[in-house]
């Protein structure tokens, strides 16, 4: 009884219902778009060129049990998941070092800013020549998303450390490692946390376009976009002239974001229980 | 020297620590740039178990006197004593931060991600003197003390301001502290939440003499809780006047409708005032 009383409540609570509202809307609105050609005399700019949502629904429910459209959301991923934690690897290790270390900051500092403005991108033709396969160069790419935006957040939240933490830890006898680990590494972790959300949302970008420029990786590409990633699969499927999977693909990759940074924060929200109420 | 002190605990006198002895101190900053002198030849003497009050306008290097003790700052010249001990001299010009001079901040630096109990049992911990059992024990009873049973497993964040600065100041006596170093820590209090928190922090005292070098700006809070004020000239800072404050301890509110009181409020006043004044001034030709 209880129970069923509290999951309706969760199922309509105001903002929840506004969300499903909205999202319904947004759906009529596409699909009459897309099936009359023109609005009250006037032709409809450019939604009258894209698949309905209902053709959308079709051309997916044809995809469901066709295991290359799998194939593309598990390279995808792994591709994210691999440049990710590669530069959480780097990354907070090297911003807190750069934090703490004034000398190496001082090395390091300059070149880091020099390579920190070029898009993820520019880096295609250099790490495709570079690296000796094509999937060590999408995850360099990829890694390279997530690498900058982390470093630049830790270095950051460490820097921005209000000294009389390090002044009261000192004074109750704190040796300086117990300064970094009881007093740096927490004070930085939201910024960590920041800083992967960031980071992990640059990296789906960096992953579909690098598919996409550099053929979705080597032979895997042989079986029509399968073994690809869901970038391979859009551009495929553009090439094939099925539109309705390229907005598959597209919707596909939304919601691959939408989960990881929702995992993401949770993962972060946990990590840093302080921040929570207030 | 105070007395007021002497005469109120002769007896306790030869067992108190933390007599702070303050010789000739100078600090300027920047000394070949700007040359910014923060304290002008210094000296002060704070017996053992006293609340020696340090009065002063804003900016005019109290704060300075007292990094210089706790240890964050170094000192230009002088020598700064803790019981007989030198803290800092000419061949040391920084005294090395200890747990015999805990400083409660000014917005207070509880460590925000650690709950209230961890944040009290943090200094004992660290020095490894008692077990993780005695320690926690020892947190909950004086956090019982202080009124703040319940907060225990609250992180700092979640509990008033007020409180806050009751868990900070049970953070820093957990160390068993010989001085207890106040940076203005009631500055961003409202005035009843003010005088609760005076009212706790003579309770606490009476329960753990220690000395308390407290620096405000508040003439109200300095004549309530101090034996002596200790009035700061402004830029640089020196010692201007001393003023025993000869209400006896223990003290309640009811002391601030005292006439003593009004008297001594009359009497210092003046002398903080132009102070401000001075401060002030010299704060706009620099802006």
């Amino acid at each position: 009884m209880n129970a069923t009383k509290r999951f309706r409540k969760a199922l309509f609570n105001r903002s929840k219902l506004r969300a499903v509202i909205a999202i319904f809307v947004f759906l009529v609105l596409w699909e009459i778009g897309s099936r009359s050609k023109d609005w009250f005399g006037f032709a409809v700019p450019w939604i009258g060129h894209i698949p309905a949502p209902t053709a959308v629904v079709v051309a997916w429910y044809g995809l469901i049990g066709d295991p290359g459209y799998w194939q593309s959301w598990y390279m995808s991923t792994l591709r994210v998941l691999a440049g990710f934690f590669a530069a959480m690897v780097v990354g907070i290790p090297l911003g807190l070092f750069m934090a703490v270390n004034k000398t190496f900051n001082g090395l390091a500092f300059p070149s880091f800013e020099i390579l920190r403005p070029i898009p993820p991108l520019a880096w295609v033709p250099a790490s495709i020549i570079f690296w000796p396969s094509q999937e060590l160069s999408i995850a360099f790419v990829t890694f390279l998303g997530a690498f900058f935006t982390i470093v630049i957040n830790v270095l950051g939240g460490a820097k921005s450390i209000d000294p009389r933490y390090f002044q009261s830890a000192q004074s109750m006898g704190s040796s300086q490692w117990d300064v970094f680990r009881r007093v740096v590494l927490p004070a930085t972790l939201p910024s960590i946390v920041v800083g992967s959300a960031v980071g992990m949302g640059i990296t789906w970008e960096v992953v579909v376009a690098a598919e996409m420029i550099s053929g979705g990786g080597g032979s895997g590409g042989s079986g029509g976009g399968s073994g690809g990633g869901l970038g391979f699969f859009i551009w495929n499927s553009y090439v094939g002239g099925s539109y309705e999977q390229i907005v598959v693909g597209m919707i596909s990759i939304g919601i691959a974001g939408f989960i990881s940074s929702e995992l993401l924060r949770k993962l972060g929200s946990y990590l840093t229980p302080w921040l929570r109420k207030r | 020297m105070s007395a007021v002190l002497q005469k109120a605990d002769k007896a306790e006198k030869g067992a108190l620590k933390g007599a702070i002895r303050i010789e000739d101190v100078v600090k300027i900053y920047d000394p070949e740039g700007a040359a910014v002198m923060a304290v002008d030849h210094c000296s002060l003497d704070i017996p053992a178990g006293e609340i020696c009050m340090i009065v002063g306008p804003s900016g005019c290097g109290k704060t300075t006197l007292l990094n210089a003790i706790a240890g964050f700052h170094s000192i230009s010249s002088g020598k700064i004593f803790l019981d007989n001990e030198l803290l800092c001299g000419p061949e040391k010009p920084m005294a090395q931060p200890g747990s015999d001079r805990i400083v409660v901040f000014q917005n207070g630096a509880l460590f925000p991600w650690k709950s209230n109990l961890d944040n009290v049992a943090f200094g004992p911990l660290m020095q490894g003197k008692l077990g993780k059992k005695e320690i926690y024990d020892k947190a909950r009873s004086m956090m019982a003390d202080a009124g703040l049973s319940g907060t225990e497993h609250n992180f700092p964040g979640e509990v008033s301001s007020g409180l806050r600065r009751r868990v900070e100041i049970v953070r820093a006596l957990m160390n068993e502290p010989k001085v207890l170093l106040f940076d203005e820590p009631y500055r961003a209090l409202d005035s009843l939440t003010k005088s609760v928190m005076h009212e706790a922090l003579l309770e606490i005292y009476y329960k753990n003499k220690v000395t308390i070098f407290f620096i405000t700006h508040d003439l109200e809070e300095a004549i309530f809780l101090g034996h002596r004020l200790v009035i700061m000239s402004s830029r640089p800072c020196k010692p201007k006047k001393i003023i025993d404050v000869d209400i006896p301890h223990p003290r309640d509110y009811s002391v601030l409708t005292s006439t003593r009181y009004r008297q001594l409020m009359d009497e210092t006043i003046e002398l903080v005032h132009e102070e401000a004044k001075k401060a002030f001034s010299a704060g706009e030709k620099e802006g």
